[in-house]
């Protein structure tokens, strides 16, 4: 066993020597796991109308709603997002739409959401 | 201090637990392996030993009991026979890639159906691919000695893999026959604590065990398995060799009896090797060179161990207690391909005896045995005892 174990050092083994005993998974390793590709509707949000109520925030399973250090709502992590829509159905000031992804073909997964 | 006593293997292989102390016991009785949780139990209510004992409604409760405790960081064992293993036939390759140190008594029993009780080695057989060592006793004081180095076995780094620990139903399981057991201090002095790497438990650093593995690392996992089981051809005879420091008593993969010069050679597993040991010594006192190798260690299969202690045979019966209905037995299976390896065309009859507990007489081997030694060998799979 050559990995010892924490999720940086998990990567992507090359040889089977390298892979994680027992297939067993270290704490966090769901970190580097970019689950916004399963995603067929992004939220896109508006800055100027949020009011940074955190609704969101709290809700979203994914972690995605980016803040800043004063706590105010700056943006959706698109990385993690799968685009459930939760956000967006309870935004009380409809400062999140869902939109097809097809719209943002190329523009790569990872961004604000806007 | 150590002690001789009269005892079956079922009990040998209790107090064997008793005396090891594992942190947790899950077990479902089923015939002729009862005996062993029901003993255990009596240790537990007599506060003997500190063991969580977990009474489930399943065998496939208990191993999956097992197999979470084990992946925890417990030291763990059991016990089951015939169709209660094949119920915990789903868990027993989760236990191998977790890598699960489980020691595992298994009383080797009959599948049903024909529904039946005895003896023969159709059920831990048909969990020969399920990625467990196995390792069969012929006696009591095997049972005994071998549960003892089975833990040292399953929990040593290199090979973290869990062991069936088979005995004969009924004929050694419940068959009493004197004993020599250790004392309780050197049991623990030789079988430690546990030293698990990635416990469950452990919440400084956590772990999963059991996320879901797609194609891309699936293949690894179980090539790592592969080189587990290598390791136990590496690492099993220093560690009976500690076991013989301790008892006296040294267990190889392979029990050659009177093979070395031996021109005819009967291939065989647990307690009727004992059967074609006698013969055999007959038959050397007529002057006939005949020889008995009582394959112990099944799974990793000694190949290559196989082969060299066949060397000079001029032929060579292997003698199966189970069926691979419409294929070769199991044994001679490996037998064959082991000989084939080494170059070795040694003509080979593969015999089936016992099924359903049928008894095994010395008159078989003795035809058995003339018939090598004639030259009498067909590509057709014998049946010893059958009524035809």
């Amino acid at each position: 066993m050559k990995n010892r174990g924490n999720s940086a050092e998990m990567g992507k083994p090359k040889r089977w020597q390298d892979v994680p005993m027992g297939g067993i998974a270290f704490g966090a390793t769901a970190e580097a796991v970019e689950t916004g590709q399963w995603r067929s509707m992004r939220p896109v949000w508006n800055g100027e109308k949020c009011i940074s109520c955190l609704l969101c925030w709290n809700q979203c399973p994914d972690r995605s709603i980016l803040t800043d250090k004063n706590g105010k709502v700056t943006g959706i992590d698109t990385f993690y997002c799968k685009g459930c829509g939760i956000c967006a159905h309870l935004c009380p000031k409809q400062a999140i739409e869902m939109r097809p992804e097809s719209e943002f073909t190329g523009t790569g997964a990872r961004g604000k959401g806007e | 201090m150590p002690r001789r006593e009269i005892t079956s293997g079922n009990w040998a292989f209790a107090e064997a637990m008793r005396q090891i102390n594992p942190d947790v016991v899950a077990a479902y009785p089923i015939t002729p392996s009862t005996d062993i949780p029901m003993k255990f139990a009596e240790f537990v209510a007599n506060g003997r030993v500190n063991t969580n004992f977990v009474t489930v409604e399943s065998e496939h409760s208990a191993i999956t009991a097992c197999v979470t405790a084990a992946a925890a960081g417990a030291r763990v064992m059991t016990a089951s026979s015939a169709n209660g293993v094949a119920l915990m036939h789903e868990i027993f390759p989760i236990a191998g890639c977790f890598r699960t140190p489980i020691v595992f008594g298994l009383v080797n029993r009959s599948i049903g159906a024909p529904i039946n009780i005895h003896c023969d080695h159709s059920d831990s057989m048909a969990e020969r691919d399920a990625g467990w060592i196995h390792l069969y006793c012929e006696d009591a004081q095997e049972a005994y000695d071998t549960a003892i180095l089975a833990v040292r076995l399953a929990e040593h780094k290199d090979v973290l893999t869990p062991v069936f620990v088979c005995q004969d139903g009924f004929i050694t399981s419940h068959g009493f026959e004197p004993v020599n057991l250790l004392d309780d201090e050197t049991v623990k002095a030789f079988v430690g604590e546990r030293d698990a790497d990635f416990p469950l438990l452990d919440v400084d650093r956590p772990v999963t065990y059991g996320s879901f593995v797609m194609s891309e690392y699936y293949f690894e996992i179980k090539r790592q398995q592969v080189e587990a089981m290598k390791n136990v051809l590496r690492v099993y005879d220093g560690i009976a060799k500690e076991y013989e420091a301790v008892s006296g008593r040294f267990y190889p993969k392979l029990d050659r009896y009177r093979t070395e010069d031996a021109d005819i050679v009967v291939v065989v597993m647990s307690s009727a090797s004992g059967v074609v040991k006698d013969v055999v010594d007959e038959l050397r006192d007529r002057g006939i060179k005949a020889g008995c190798l009582r394959v112990r260690m099944f799974r990793p299969f000694p190949a290559e161990e196989v082969a060299a202690a066949l060397g000079n045979a001029q032929a060579v019966a292997v003698l199966d207690r189970a069926l691979s209905i419409g294929g070769t037995a199991p044994l001679a299976a490996e037998v064959k391909s082991a000989l084939y390896d080494a170059g070795k065309t040694i003509p080979v009859q593969s015999c089936v005896y016992g099924l359903g507990g049928r008894d095994f007489f010395p008159q078989y081997a003795r035809e058995l045995f003339m018939d090598l030694a004639a030259g009498k060998v067909s590509r057709e799979e014998r049946y010893l005892g059958l009524l035809e």
